[in-house]
């Protein structure tokens, strides 16, 4: 059973046909040719496939394309903006918090939307007061909240260096 | 992953009326469990009516003081509601204690309610469930039931069949702690359900997981007012430091005057076919001395009907005196913690 | 023979991020599964769901009634392959099932919903014999394998250790168990496979850590020449050894392709397809007795290791070795005996051998340095060999002790009580430990390398092409390479380009082993040097030559390793038993670092991989029916970001002239090596509780 929906994608809007069993993943990947979110458990185990739906980070895996016409889509691809990379993804680089790379557009998706979640003040499963207005995200903060996405390489460390550096703490010490 | 029609109705009238006429139909919320379910053919429905946007997405104020948690606010707005940190704490820490960031933007009020067992042999179709074909058989209770109920499962006997899967929500277990109401719509109108009889035992039918009937859909949950829910907490423990599912958990509230427990508010999750109210423990708790002695005779009147399973691929006895020590914990903290 | 001559290092260990970085932190770097196609094929396939008989009937009308569904492969229709010599490659030849999750079909189809709801559609009907699943020493016929992993000598004995344990002061005799894991990189493996009939070639767009490897062996099995098979492989998800040698559903892909000549068929793996088709780590049961002076002094040391493997194909992890190099003692024995058993097929994982064999090994020399009251630091000091302990042979270059008194230092090890269970913070134990890594310096021949030189005519600007089928899985392979070559040639690496991943460019050898870069950087080094004495040093545009690995005579006269120390602190919940890890430190001995920022993250990559083995990894086998029930990533734990606290590795300055023109040693492993021993050494120190068995859970520290 096929429908129609349109998605923007990375600013660009995109119609295309779609099986009502495609997910926003397989939809993006295999009809539309955009590969930047990774498919690496297809069920919302490991966060390769982070993106921002409607503005928040999200696993288009467990999305289907179907529910979601007429969403945003933003992927680390479409983070960048006029050719200049995301902070977040300079600072991957900078910390070289990743290896062999098929995680890290998830993780980049994520801590962008890391520093915009914390940025509204919400809090996390380590925050010591959950009534605080402000968070300050510390390395345990910065870990909690990028556990979503696993990196089998081992990147951890270099990651939460990486996001540290772009929230403006030092993450405490190391 | 079977063909299915998917449905966008305009008013939640018109997805119950359509659920309750369509055996073959179930409802889509956030997604997060069952499209899962899809690609694994756990379930197969031939229609999803998609609810999003059909109940209330709001964190309302109730005239007793009390909130009101339309079905469709995603949990992480939820835990991040203001009124939810100050007055519910265990709540908003359940929340941020499930799945991750990205999961708890998408999962709603109402699925998360809905979610079902991870068991990992209902989640295999080439091994036997009684709770996804009835009369099948149950591939866990000889097998790995690290993540399985110890309290409330179906042992095998006259006329059950064996059930021993655990429900996987943090978010239920401090709502059934608080005494949580959960509002349904159906086809025969309206009604509430306190949560506490929310959830059922498998009983007799383990592919039931709640009372929901045909078609009814849950469209908010009332959070009574409970001043002790302010000094509340849950202790989730589980096989890595996060995004992962409870091996056991506990959702506290206690008042403490002069050294004694005036009060107490108990749950457990990870332990039983639902979230599991620990009125014995609050037994226990009420009128005791606020020690070590007290948490974990209020955890051993609660776990004195435990059957953990010893089996040769992984038991659950563990459970025991995990869940002693993790209410003994949770207890002893928050209780120093209001000192 | 005079010590080798060494290339002078510019680029070569200066901090250089990777080249293809930007690519990766947007996205755009394609993987196997990523590369555009027109009119793509998508296959499912059908798993066996028992572990051992065989297909009796198979009925596949309902799959190809599915609209979409374009073909259905089963075992009574595929094509015959050439070779059949390897049971693990003979997919779909016969009806015999080996293991539960071996192929038994495929259905294509024009879209992956519809690929996958006719494979759900298939009807197969089997007779199942029975089967054993499970590691029991107690129930099977133990065997000794003619050799283990790669060609190690399955048992090795020097002198006369029961007599010398039978005299020993102090005795450490402890049985040590670590779990099945799985190597889950989190790229799924991967392939496209286009079939040109017309002349009949495979082109093949492949998640591996060899494309040489892969098109050797594809060509092998479909009998085909080498040369009509092109295998491209640019960027790698992560393999860990599980991409290193060919797997069933490459064969499986081709196998489709020639169905439907001139489509691209498209296989990404599922995850769950994982856990029975590409390897794993065999469960290691693992008795070690080590006799000793009351002072700590080594007479004894004896390892035997019992492990399983499969029916359908032996493979030997040679889980014993490390034991055979780290330290001194005059009688010793190391043996390895196997169980075989109705299982798939275990292969290569992150440091085979050494990474259970360490757990093991550093445990017991922990329980040893309990037992005789003297510091785990020292007692490893105390037994430092003068010479490799089994061969006699010199080692090139060895800083264990250097490693241990550096890292020590950098611990503030000096400041450690040694009493268990003394330290209660907050409600948690708190406790340190340490342990010995090692992993022998490997360097494979087999790889060529093509050096070419450009001037455009138009700026003048020089630059370098150099071309190898290496594989960059997440090592930095692509970047480093570049690094060896500027300097090789005397040249700025700014200027040098490397391809890597296509086997359009001369063959490179696996990148496994640890290998990786010593192998592929000698031909680089080689290639670099013939061009230089061909051209000169004002060489015209175009000119190029080919180089290739030379044999590295040294290794006959030199023990080969790096080596490291690793220590980490524990927190274990007196509650509860939840275990922390807030810290962690590893030092290494490893050659030249040729690029400290890939070679950090390299290191403490492998010690995060280990962290997870010793807290979470554990693949639950089912006896009754044979498959992991824990399959998915759900329930197959591997480490989150926030079970890694501070966690740092560095190293000491080493050259090393007989491993290779870099000086280098291969880093990509050791980092495991030890990781999971120090993590349960530590748990010791916080609780008193000794945890013989990886992972360590809750359960451990329950009353």
């Amino acid at each position: 059973m096929d429908a129609t929906i349109t998605l923007t994608v990375d600013g660009r809007e995109r119609t295309l046909t779609v099986d009502t069993r495609t997910t926003v993943l397989d939809a993006l990947r295999e009809h539309l040719d955009v590969t930047s979110p990774k498919k690496g458990c297809d069920h919302g185990q490991c966060g390769s496939c982070t993106v921002l739906l409607d503005g928040r980070r999200a696993l288009p895996c467990l999305a289907l394309a179907v529910a979601h016409d007429g969403a945003d889509v933003t992927t680390a691809d479409g983070l960048a903006t006029d050719g200049e990379l995301h902070p977040v993804a300079r600072a991957f680089l900078d910390a070289d918090a990743y290896q062999c790379g098929y995680c890290t557009p998830g993780q980049v998706c994520s801590a962008a939307a890391v520093l915009a979640e914390a940025g509204e003040g919400w809090p996390s499963a380590v925050t010591p007061d959950l009534d605080a207005e402000r968070v300050t995200l510390d390395r345990s903060e910065i870990a909690e909240r990028m556990s979503g996405n696993l990196c089998r390489c081992g990147a951890y460390a270099n990651i939460v260096d990486a996001v540290a550096s772009v929230a403006g703490t030092d993450g405490g010490a190391r | 992953m079977r063909p299915f029609t998917h449905l966008r109705p305009d008013t939640a009238g018109d997805a119950v009326a359509t659920v309750a006429a369509d055996p073959d139909a179930v409802f889509l919320a956030g997604g997060t469990n069952l499209v899962d379910h899809l690609k694994l053919g756990v379930a197969t429905p031939g229609t999803l009516v998609d609810v999003t946007g059909l109940t209330s997405t709001a964190v309302e104020d109730l005239p007793d003081g009390g909130l009101r948690v339309g079905a469709g606010v995603r949990n992480s707005d939820l835990a991040g509601d203001p009124r939810v940190r100050r007055a519910y704490p265990a709540l908003a820490a359940a929340l941020l204690a499930g799945a991750s960031g990205q999961l708890r933007n998408m999962a709603t009020t109402g699925g998360n309610l809905l979610q079902r067992t991870r068991c990992a042999y209902f989640q295999d179709v080439t091994t036997p469930c009684n709770k996804r074909v009835p009369g099948q058989g149950c591939a866990a209770r000889d097998g790995w039931t690290r993540y399985h109920a110890i309290l409330g499962a179906a042992q095998d006997s006259a006329g059950l069949q064996h059930c021993v899967a655990a429900h996987p929500s943090d978010m239920a277990v401090p709502m059934l702690a608080f005494d949580a109401v959960v509002r349904l719509t159906g086809p025969d109108g309206d009604r509430a359900v306190p949560i506490t009889e929310f959830y059922r035992l498998p009983g007799d039918d383990p592919s039931r997981d709640t009372v929901l009937r045909r078609g009814e859909l849950i469209t908010a949950v009332d959070l009574p007012p409970s001043p002790i829910a302010a000094r509340s907490t849950y202790r989730k423990v589980r096989d890595r430091a996060s995004y992962a599912f409870a091996l056991v958990s506990v959702a506290a509230a206690v008042a403490v005057e002069d050294g004694t427990v005036t009060d107490a508010r108990v749950a457990f999750g990870g332990v039983a076919h639902g979230p599991w109210r620990a009125t014995r423990a609050e037994d226990v708790l009420r009128g005791a001395p606020a020690t070590d002695d007290t948490y974990r005779a209020a955890a051993d009147a609660e776990l004195a009907d435990a059957a953990p399973l010893d089996t040769d691929v992984g038991g659950n006895a563990f459970k025991v005196p995990l869940l002693r020590g993790t209410l003994t914990s949770t207890l002893r903290t928050l209780v120093e913690g209001a000192a | 023979m005079s010590t080798p001559e060494m290339l002078t290092p510019r680029a070569m260990g200066t901090p250089r991020r990777r080249v293809e970085g930007p690519a990766k932190v947007t996205g755009t770097a394609r993987y196997a599964a990523e590369h555009p196609l027109d009119r793509p094929v998508h296959l499912h396939p059908v798993l066996a769901t028992i572990p051992r008989g065989r297909v009796t009937a198979i009925d596949t009308s309902a799959a190809e009634a599915v609209d979409g569904v374009v073909a259905v492969l089963t075992t009574r229709d595929a094509d015959a392959l050439a070779d059949t010599s390897d049971r693990e490659f003979t997919v779909l030849q016969d009806d015999e099932i080996g293991f539960r999750g071996q192929y038994v079909g495929a259905v294509l189809a024009d879209t992956p919903e519809a690929a996958r709801e006719g494979a759900d559609r298939v009807e197969v009907t089997y007779e199942q014999d029975d089967f054993r699943a499970v590691l029991d020493p107690d129930a099977g016929e133990l065997y000794a394998p003619d050799a283990v992993n790669p060609a190690f000598a399955t048992d090795s004995v020097i002198g006369d250790a029961d007599a010398a344990l039978g005299e020993a002061e102090v005795v450490v005799d402890a049985t040590y168990t670590t779990a099945t894991t799985h190597n889950n990189p989190l790229e799924p493996h991967s392939s496209i496979v286009v079939w040109e009939p017309d002349g009949g070639r495979f082109t093949i767009f492949d998640s591996t850590q060899g494309v040489s490897t892969t098109r050797s062996n594809v060509a092998t099995v479909f009998g085909m020449d080498e040369a009509d098979v092109d295998v491209i492989s640019p960027h790698v998800g992560g393999g860990f050894g599980s991409k290193g040698n060919l797997h069933a559903n490459v064969v499986l892909a081709c196998l489709a392709a020639r169905r439907v000549p001139g489509r691209p068929v498209k296989y990404p793996l599922t995850r769950q397809q994982m856990f029975s088709l590409v390897g794993y780590r065999t469960p290691t049961i693992q008795h070690v007795r080590l006799g000793a002076t009351r002072e700590g002094r080594l007479s004894a040391l004896v390892h035997d290791v019992v492990e399983q493997t499969s029916r359908t194909k032996e493979f030997a992890e040679q889980t014993a070795t490390y034991s055979r190099s780290v330290y001194a003692a005059p009688h010793r024995r190391t043996t390895h005996r196997l169980d075989m058993l109705d299982v798939p097929v275990p292969s290569w994982m992150r440091a085979p051998g050494e990474c259970p064999g360490s757990f093991a090994a550093e445990v017991a020399m922990d329980e040893l340095a309990v037992a005789c009251d003297v510091d785990p630091v020292e007692l490893r000091i105390r037994n430092e060999p003068d010479a490799d302990p089994e061969t006699g042979k010199p080692f090139s270059s060895r800083h264990l002790v250097e490693c241990l008194r550096r890292g020590a230092d950098r611990f503030g090890w000096s400041r450690r009580d040694p009493t268990p269970r003394a330290r209660l913070v907050d409600g948690w134990w708190s406790g340190t430990g340490v342990a010995a890594s090692a992993y022998p310096t490997n360097r494979s021949p087999g790889s060529g390398a093509t050096i070419r030189y450009h001037r455009p005519a138009a700026d003048g600007a020089e630059h370098w092409d150099v071309e190898i089928a290496a594989a960059d899985i997440g090592t930095g392979a692509r970047t480093v390479l570049g690094q060896i070559a500027a300097d090789a040639l005397g040249v700025d690496v700014d200027t040098v380009e490397v391809t890597v991943g296509d086997t359009a460019v001369p063959p490179a050898t696996v990148a496994g082993g640890s290998s990786g870069t010593a192998s592929w950087g000698s031909a680089v080094v080689d290639a670099a040097q013939r061009f230089r004495a061909k051209y000169g040093t004002d060489p015209s545009d175009g000119d190029e030559i080919e180089g290739a690995t030379p044999e590295n005579d040294w290794s006959e006269h030199y023990a080969m390793s790096a080596f490291g120390a690793q220590f980490a602190e524990v927190l274990v919940h007196a509650d509860t038993g939840e275990v922390r890890v807030p810290r962690m430190l590893g030092v290494f001995a490893a050659g030249r670092i040729l690029n400290p920022v890939t070679a950090r993250s390299q290191f403490i990559g492998g010690m995060t991989m280990g962290l997870s083995m010793a807290l979470h990894e554990d693949s639950v086998m089912d006896p009754r029916s044979g498959h992991v029930v824990n399959h998915d990533l759900a329930n197959y734990h591997i480490a989150s970001c926030a079970d890694v606290g501070d966690m740092d590795a560095e190293w000491i300055d080493e050259e090393d002239p007989y491993v290779n023109p870099m000086g280098s040693k291969g880093i990509g492993e050791i980092g495991i090596v030890g990781a999971a021993a120090v993590v349960a050494n530590a748990a010791y120190h916080a609780t008193g509780v000794r945890v013989r068995s990886a992972p360590m859970l809750v359960d451990h520290f329950l009353d």
